[in-house]
C-alpha cells in the first residue's frame, strides 16, 4: 500500500466515522412546547430538509397543537405523517399547516415524511 | 334578488359550558345589525346572519370579547373543500414543474451520451481536441445539474443541516463526486497524466444519472395522484347548495355551508340529498351506493333518515336536517378513511426501522467500497474504479421503494373499502383481518333482520285475504313489535284496510277490537283460553309444527270461534346463506351466537348452513365466547351490531359492526360495514387478504432490490465474473423500483368483490 493509499484509507475510515456519528449520536435539537390560555400546547415547525425542531416535548392530556411551516417545495417533504395519532396530512409549500391532537398516553412518538426518511419525535410526558 | 344579508362562522374561545354559549349568543344577538346569532357549545362555533351595511366581521368578534370570550382566528382556507383544491393545485403545478426539469434533462442527456463516447471511434478523436470537448460537455453538464438536479443538492444540504439523510442526500453525493471528478479531470488535467491516469470524464453519467431519477419521479407522482383517488371522489359526491324552505314558504338554494340545523330542505327527483336528516314530508327510492356500497335503490318514507351525497331516484320529499358540515355520515366516513390512511400497518414497522437508518448507512458503505477498491485495485484505474463504484452504491441504494410498500398499498384499499361500503379503522385492522379463520356471527340482526317478520299466515277454513283483512285491522291499533309484523306483512299482501273499534291490548298476551261487527281476538293460547275459545285439532296440529319450527305463534279467533293461525319469526337475511358459504370457501370457519334457544339456534343454523354455533348465550357472555375460541387457538372475527356486541367486538382479533353506522359501532369496531349484509364481511376478508398479499410482495421487491443491489454495486461480483454495475443502470434500476411498487399497489384498485 503506497502512502496514497493509505491516505485515502484513513481519510475515508474516519469520514465514514463521522457519518455515523453526525447522523445517529449528535445532539438533537429539542423544542418543548408552550401552552396557551386555553390549555393548548402550540409548537412551530419548519420543514425544510427535515422538521427544526426535531424532538418536541408535550405534556399528556392536553391538545397539542403543531403549525407546520414548509419552507421549500422539495418533493420529499409534502407529507406529514403521524402513525400513532392516524394522521396524514398534505403540507403545501409555502404555507403553515396546523395539526391538532389529543396525547394521552406518555411515551416518544414519531412523526415521518410520506417515505419515512425525515424524521422527528414527539414525546409525550 | 340579492342577498341582503351574510353569514358568518366564528370560533368561540373559552365556553366551558351551555350557559357560556348563552351568554355569547345573547351579546352577538344585540349587536345592532344582526339578525340571527346560533351559539353551538359541543363545536364551539356561532353561526351569525347579519347585514352587512350594519355590522362587520370585526363588530361581531368585538361583541364575543365584550361578553367575555375570545374569537379564534381562522386560517385564511377555512373549508376542507377549498383546501384539498388549493393542494390539488399546487400538486399539479409541481408535477409540470417536475416534467419541464425531466425534459431538459432528457435533452441535454441525449446531446451529452454520444459526445463523450466519440473515444469509441478513433478516427473521430484524432480530429477533436479532447480538452475543447471536456469544457463543452461541461457546459452542456452544468445546467442539468443547476437547473433539473437543483432541488437535490438543496434538499440534501438541508437534510444534512437537520442531520437527516434521505435519498436525495444519496443523490446529490453520488452524482456530485462524479461531477467534481470530471470538473477536476477537465481543468487541471495534467494532475491525473503526470501521475499516469487518464483524466477521465463522467458528465454523460451525472446527466443521465439525474434524467433517469427525474423520469422515476416523474412516474411516482402520476401514480400517488392515484392512490387517493377513492377519498377525492367520495369528498366530490357532497352537494354544493341545498334548496331550503324559508318560514314563508319560499324555497331558495343556498350554499351547502349556510344550511343549518332544523333547516326544512326540498329534494327533488334526480337530485342529491345535501345534507343529513329525517324525512317530513312525501316518500322516494334513494340510490345510497356511495355510502352503502349497495347499488339497489332503498325506499324511504316519513321519520326515515337521509344522508348527504345520496341521490335521489323517483319521488319529491322534504326533510329536517339533523346534521350539517363535519357531523354528517360522508364527512365522518372520508374522516375515517383518512385516519386508517394516515395509520401504521404493524408489517410496516421493520421496513420503518429500516428506513430510518439506511442512507447514513449506504453512505458509510459507499465510503468503504471507495477505499477498498482504491486500495486494491491496480494503480493506473483505482481512481476511476473507486469513484465508479462509490457512485453506483449511492444511486441503487434509495430506500424509497421500502418507504412506499405498505402506506400505498393501505391507501388504495382503505379506499377501495370506503367504495364498497367497507370502513376500516387502521392499517392494523386490515392485516388483523387477514389472519382471521375464524368468524363469530352474532344471530339476531346479522344473519336474521333481527325483526319478526310473519312466515305462516294459516287460515283452514276462511278466505285467507278476508281474515287477514280482519285481523290487519286489529294490529293496527297495537303497538307491540309482533303486531307491527302482521301489519307489515298485510300490507305487503296488499290487504285493504277496515275500522276496528272497541280496541283493547291485553297486556302480554295479545289484543281485541270490534272489525265489521265482528269480535277479533289475536294474541297467544293463554288469551284464548282464558276468552273461552276452543282449538281445532286441526289448528291445534297446525300450531305444534310451527313452534318445532322454533316459530312464534299468534291465534285468531273470530266471533268466538278460533279460525287461523299466524307464524311469526325472525327471518335469515337473503344474502346471509351466500356470504357464509363464501367465507367457508376461503377457509374461514363460521360460528353463531345466539341468546335464543338450542332449537330456533339449530334452526337458524341449518338454514344457512352453519355446523357450530352457541345457544343460550346471554349478552354479558358474549365475550367470553370470543374468548374461548381465542382459547382454542384461533384468529376470531365477531360480527355484531355494535351496541349491545361492543364488549365481545372489542374481545375478538377483529370487530365488525353491521349495518348501524352509528358512532358506537365505528368505535368498538375495527371495521364497519355500511350495509346491513353479511357479504360485505367477505369483501372485507377478501380486501384485507389481496391488501396484504400485495403489501409482502412490495416488501419482497423492496428489499430484494435494495440487499441484492448494493453488493452489486459495491463490485461484489467484479473478483469473480468481471460485473461492475455502471451507476446510470443502478439509477434507472432505483427509477424503476418505486414505480414499480406503486403500480403493484395500485393493482388493488380493481378488487372488485363478486
Amino acid at each position: 500500500m503506497d502512502a496514497t493509499a493509505l491516505i485515502v484509507t484513513i481519510a475515508g475510515v474516519g469520514l465514514a466515522a463521522f457519518v455515523l456519528w453526525y447522523f445517529f449520536f449528535s445532539a438533537r435539537q429539542t423544542a418543548s412546547a408552550v401552552s396557551t390560555s386555553g390549555g393548548v400546547q402550540e409548537v412551530a415547525i419548519t420543514v425544510k430538509g427535515g422538521y427544526s425542531p426535531d424532538v418536541i416535548e408535550v405534556e399528556h392530556g392536553k391538545p397539542v397543537q403543531l403549525s407546520f411551516y414548509r419552507d421549500e417545495e422539495n418533493s420529499c417533504s409534502e407529507e406529514l405523517l403521524m402513525p400513532d395519532f392516524n394522521i396524514r396530512r398534505d403540507l403545501p409549500a409555502f404555507k403553515t399547516t396546523l395539526v391538532e391532537l389529543l396525547p394521552q398516553q406518555t411515551g416518544k412518538f414519531e412523526f415521518t415524511c410520506g417515505m419515512g426518511m425525515l424524521r422527528g419525535s414527539l414525546v409525550v410526558k | 334578488m340579492e342577498p341582503t344579508t351574510k353569514t358568518e362562522t366564528l370560533d368561540i374561545e373559552g365556553m366551558t359550558c351551555a350557559s357560556c354559549a348563552a351568554f355569547v349568543e345573547k351579546s352577538l344577538s344585540r349587536t345592532p345589525g344582526v339578525q340571527r346569532a346560533m351559539v353551538n357549545f359541543a363545536t364551539e362555533k356561532a353561526t351569525v346572519d347579519y347585514e352587512p351595511a350594519q355590522a362587520s366581521p370585526a363588530t361581531l368578534k368585538q361583541a364575543v370579547i365584550n361578553a367575555g370570550y375570545g374569537v379564534a382566528e381562522r386560517a385564511p382556507d377555512t373549508s376542507a373543500a377549498e383546501r384539498s383544491a388549493e393542494i390539488d393545485r399546487q400538486k399539479a403545478l409541481a408535477y409540470q414543474k417536475l416534467k419541464r426539469r425531466f425534459w431538459v434533462a432528457v435533452g441535454l442527456a441525449v446531446i451529452i451520451m454520444p459526445l463523450s463516447m466519440l473515444m469509441l471511434w478513433p478516427a473521430m478523436m484524432a480530429r477533436v481536441n479532447m480538452q475543447w470537448l471536456n469544457y463543452a460537455l461541461l457546459m452542456l453538464t452544468l445546467p442539468v445539474l443547476l437547473y433539473s438536479g437543483r432541488e437535490f443538492y438543496e434538499s440534501a444540504w438541508n437534510g444534512f443541516k437537520h442531520r437527516a439523510a434521505n435519498m436525495d442526500t444519496l443523490i446529490a453525493v453520488g452524482t456530485g463526486a462524479a461531477f467534481l471528478y470530471s470538473v477536476a479531470a477537465t481543468v487541471v488535467p495534467g494532475f491525473f497524466t503526470s501521475r499516469g491516469l487518464m483524466p477521465e470524464v463522467y458528465y454523460d453519467t451525472t446527466a443521465t444519472i439525474i434524467a433517469l431519477i427525474l423520469l422515476g419521479k416523474v412516474l411516482e407522482m402520476r401514480a400517488k395522484t392515484q392512490t387517493s383517488a377513492a377519498i377525492r371522489s367520495l369528498m366530490g359526491l357532497q352537494a354544493k347548495t341545498a334548496r331550503v324552505v324559508r318560514p314563508d314558504g319560499a324555497e331558495v338554494d343556498v350554499p351547502i355551508e349556510q344550511v343549518q340545523l332544523g333547516d326544512i330542505v326540498v329534494v327533488r327527483p334526480g337530485e342529491k340529498v345535501a345534507t343529513d336528516g329525517l324525512i317530513t314530508e312525501g316518500s322516494s327510492a334513494l340510490d345510497e351506493a356511495m355510502l352503502t356500497g349497495e347499488s339497489l335503490p332503498v325506499q324511504k318514507q316519513t321519520g326515515d333518515p337521509v344522508f348527504g351525497a345520496t341521490l335521489n331516484k323517483t319521488g319529491s320529499f322534504r326533510f329536517r336536517v339533523t346534521k350539517v358540515g363535519a357531523d354528517t355520515m360522508l364527512s365522518q366516513i372520508v374522516k375515517l378513511v383518512e385516519d386508517a390512511q394516515g395509520s401504521r400497518a404493524p408489517i410496516q414497522r421493520l421496513a420503518d426501522k429500516v428506513s430510518a437508518i439506511f442512507v447514513p448507512t449506504v453512505v458509510v458503505i459507499a465510503i468503504l467500497t471507495f477505499v477498498l477498491w482504491f486500495d486494491l485495485a491496480p494503480v493506473e484505474h483505482r481512481l476511476p474504479l473507486a469513484l465508479v463504484n462509490f457512485v453506483a452504491v449511492l444511486i441503487i441504494a434509495c430506500p424509497c421503494a421500502l418507504g412506499l410498500a405498505t402506506p400505498t398499498a393501505i391507501m388504495v384499499s382503505t379506499g377501495k373499502g370506503a367504495e364498497h361500503g367497507v370502513l376500516i379503522r387502521n392499517a392494523e385492522a386490515l392485516e388483523k383481518a387477514y389472519q382471521v379463520n375464524t368468524v363469530l356471527l352474532d344471530k339476531t340482526g346479522t344473519i336474521t333482520r333481527g325483526e319478526p317478520a310473519v312466515t305462516d299466515f294459516v287460515a283452514p277454513d276462511q278466505e285467507p285475504a278476508r281474515l287477514l283483512q280482519l285481523v290487519a285491522a286489529v294490529e293496527r291499533q297495537s303497538e307491540h313489535p309482533l303486531a307491527e309484523a302482521v301489519v307489515r306483512y298485510a300490507n305487503a299482501q296488499g290487504a285493504g284496510s277496515l275500522a276496528a273499534t272497541s280496541f283493547r291490548a291485553v297486556e302480554g298476551k295479545g289484543a281485541a277490537a270490534t272489525v265489521d261487527g265482528q269480535a277479533v281476538l289475536i294474541g297467544n293460547r293463554r288469551l284464548l283460553t282464558e276468552e273461552g275459545v276452543q282449538l281445532s285439532p286441526e289448528l291445534l296440529a297446525q300450531a305444534e309444527h310451527l313452534l318445532a319450527q322454533a316459530k312464534t305463534v299468534l291465534y285468531v279467533a273470530v266471533a268466538g270461534q278460533a279460525v287461523g293461525l299466524v307464524g311469526v319469526a325472525d327471518t335469515v337475511r337473503d344474502s346471509s346463506a351466500a356470504a357464509i358459504k363464501q367465507l367457508q370457501a376461503l377457509g374461514i370457519e363460521v360460528v353463531m351466537m345466539t341468546g335464543d334457544n338450542p332449537q330456533t339456534a339449530a334452526q337458524v343454523a341449518g338454514q344457512v348452513g352453519i355446523r357450530r354455533y352457541f345457544a343460550e348465550v346471554l349478552p354479558q357472555d358474549k365475550a367470553g365466547k370470543v374468548k374461548e375460541l381465542q382459547g382454542e387457538g384461533r384468529t376470531v372475527a365477531m360480527v355484531g351490531d355494535g351496541i349491545n356486541d361492543a364488549p365481545a367486538l372489542a374481545q375478538a382479533d377483529i370487530g365488525l359492526a353491521i349495518g348501524s353506522g352509528t358512532d358506537v359501532a365505528m368505535e368498538a369496531a375495527g371495521i364497519t360495514l355500511m350495509r346491513s349484509d353479511l357479504r360485505g364481511v367477505v369483501t372485507a376478508i377478501e380486501l384485507s387478504r389481496q391488501t396484504i398479499r400485495t403489501i409482502k410482495q412490495n416488501l419482497f421487491f423492496a428489499f430484494i432490490y435494495n440487499t441484492l443491489g448494493i453488493p452489486i454495486a459495491a463490485g461484489l461480483l467484479y473478483p469473480f465474473f468481471g460485473i461492475l454495475l455502471s451507476p446510470m443502470l443502478a439509477a434507472g434500476a432505483m427509477a424503476l423500483s418505486s414505480v414499480s411498487v406503486l403500480t403493484n399497489s395500485l393493482r388493488l384498485r380493481a378488487f372488485n368483490h363478486h
